[in-house]
């Protein structure tokens, strides 16, 4: 029920964030979704791509500083309390947030919140035992 | 290399076990003598006419103060010879710089300057294990370089058997090697690395060959390097440490306690100073190594400034060889930088970068004074080992980073964290700093 993440390190500065998109797009890489953090000086881009691993080997052979990490996709209802219903329930069960980010699914009226934490299995147990749907890469790519 | 062990021998233990005292007394008889010959050199005569300085006129070694400077410019002020003593015909060999960094520099030697270079070089070798019955591969080059001939004469002198394999052709190095036997290699450091990359691509494993021991020079070179060379190569290695400019090597050397390198203070009178303000640096502190010869005939050099950067050990060594110790050279004083009154060197956040584990040493370090303070920004590439997509892990390593180069320099930086191969690498010596101060706009 893990999602493969790929995160690269980024100089913060002009032109730097198109560089990857650029290799992607001519591989005819769809990114799914995602999301950036940065300081003053650098960013860490982290992308959900299906093909991770391609992607993985093209920007790391692009001389690219890249690792894959796992995370959790978790579907809930594009309304109002949908993100925090289940941020309850993490804050409940004790489980640390080391990030996350959101989107959304085109077709239908459902959000994707994306977590990254310490200990994924932990938080995927305390998640389905409170009714949460954690989705795979099936439903996830299928979807989005 | 547990197993691997040196015998405390000593080639002069009488010169090399000399008391402090008798040693001192030496030392100024020779530096008297040294004053003597230097007035013989126009370049000296006219500084020492001006400040009053005769050989009577050194009553200690705290005299040595009074006497000037030499520097690199100095020899090439006066190229080709004329820092010569002695008339040409008593020089039987010149040696010399390369000339890489400007007009090359020549330095002569009488018969008895051979005769102390050779006992000299004699002395570390057997200090580091040589034997009479060794083979030895020499893959110093052989010409105005004072490495291969310097080396080579020491070794005959102890009564060894040399292998004069010279520089370059690697594959052939590694063919004499698996044929002779040699137990003994003398190479630069990086050489001796190079030597078993070859091996091994040749489908030979380094460690199997017959070498016991190595004495390496010519090169700076650090206890990383050290280790991997011994492991690679299953031998003992030992430093040494000299320049053409005084003898060549042979002006220090290690023993096999290999904490230090023994100076030769019966024929060096070695000081360590500030660079900036040449004064003496204390015990064990980084200074700038200035040399002046106590014997050499034919080109004494007085208070020669190295430029060489390391610290002197004035504690008893258990080997009982009296002769102070020397650091590693750690850097060159033109490198040094003074940021807010304290001197760095671009080595010691070298090492700070080489101790947060995985760091590469590619950095770039960038100086400036945008109002009234220094400041230092070290700019270092993330290698893939340390990339973290957690961003708290990644300004956990910029913080470590900070905080190792504080505790090697002393001074805080701020570290910049930066993507593989930004930073300018030029195709020989790679660029480590730039200075902006006194730039203007």
């Amino acid at each position: 029920m893990k999602i493969k993440q790929i995160s690269m390190f980024l100089e913060n500065k002009p032109g730097r964030l198109s560089e990857p998109c650029r290799l992607l797009a001519d591989a005819g890489i769809n990114i799914v979704t995602l999301s950036l953090a940065d300081t003053q000086q650098f960013g860490i881009l982290r992308l959900i791509v299906q093909e991770w691993e391609k992607t993985y080997q093209l920007l790391k052979d692009a001389g690219c500083v890249v690792n894959v990490t796992e995370v959790i996709a978790t579907e809930v209802e594009d309304k109002p309390g949908g993100l925090a219903h289940v941020l309850d329930i993490i804050e409940e069960a004790g489980l640390n947030i080391e990030y996350m980010y959101a989107f959304t699914f085109r077709k239908n009226d459902r959000a994707v919140l994306v977590f990254r934490f310490n200990d994924p299995d932990a938080a995927i147990a305390a998640l389905q035992a409170r009714g949460v749907n954690v989705i795979g890469p099936v439903e996830l790519y299928g979807n989005a | 290399m547990s197993h691997l062990v040196v015998e405390n021998r000593f080639w002069d233990p009488e010169a090399e076990r000399l008391s402090r005292e008798d040693l001192t007394q030496l030392q100024l008889h020779r530096l008297r003598e040294t004053v003597a010959r230097a007035s013989r050199v126009p370049f000296y005569q006219k500084l020492f006419e001006k400040d009053g300085i005769t050989p009577d006129s050194i009553r200690s070694l705290d005299d040595i103060r009074r006497l000037p400077f030499t520097t690199k410019q100095d020899m090439r002020d006066n190229y080709p010879l004329r820092l010569c003593a002695v008339p040409r015909e008593q020089l039987i060999r010149i040696h010399g710089s390369s000339g890489t960094t400007g007009t090359p520099t020549f330095v002569g030697y009488t018969r008895n300057d051979l005769e102390t270079w050779s006992g000299l070089c004699a002395r570390f070798l057997v200090a580091g294990g040589l034997r009479p019955e060794h083979v030895v591969q020499v893959s110093f080059g052989y010409g105005l370089f004072t490495g291969g001939f310097g080396l080579h004469y020491g070794i005959e002198r102890v009564g060894a058997a040399i292998i004069p394999a010279a520089s370059g052709n690697t594959p052939r190095q590694i063919m004499l090697m698996r044929d002779l036997q040699p137990d003994v290699l003398i190479a630069t450091p990086s050489y001796a690395l190079n030597i078993a990359d070859v091996a091994r691509s040749m489908g030979m494993d380094p460690a199997g060959l017959s070498l016991k021991y190595a004495h390496f020079g010519g090169e700076m070179w650090t206890e990383d390097m050290r280790t991997e060379i011994e492991r690679q190569l299953n031998l003992l290695a030992f430093n040494n440490y000299g320049l053409s400019e005084i003898i060549g090597p042979g002006v220090s050397g290690e023993c096999g306690v290999r904490q230090g390198m023994h100076l030769q203070e019966d024929h060096f009178l070695v000081e360590c100073l500030d660079p900036d303000t040449l004064e003496p640096v204390g015990d064990y502190e980084y200074g700038e190594l200035v040399i002046t010869t106590l014997t050499r005939e034919a080109q004494p050099m007085i208070r020669y400034r190295t430029r060489d950067i390391a610290a002197l050990d004035p504690c008893p060594c258990p080997c009982g060889r009296t002769g102070r110790r020397m650091s590693r050279v750690i850097g060159r004083s033109d490198d040094m930088l003074i940021i807010r009154g304290v001197n760095v060197f671009p080595s010691q956040i070298e090492e700070a970068l080489l101790s947060v584990e995985g760091t590469s040493p590619h950095y770039l370090i960038e100086v400036d004074r945008p109002g009234t303070l220094d400041e230092v920004t070290v700019k270092v590439e993330v290698q893939p080992a340390l990339f973290s997509d957690k961003m708290s892990s990644m300004q956990e390593l910029r913080d470590r980073i900070e905080r190792k180069i504080h505790a090697y320099t002393g001074i805080h930086v701020v570290v910049e964290l930066v993507a593989p191969k930004t930073l300018e690498r030029s195709t020989g010596k790679a660029v480590r700093v730039v200075d902006k101060r006194g730039r203007l706009g």
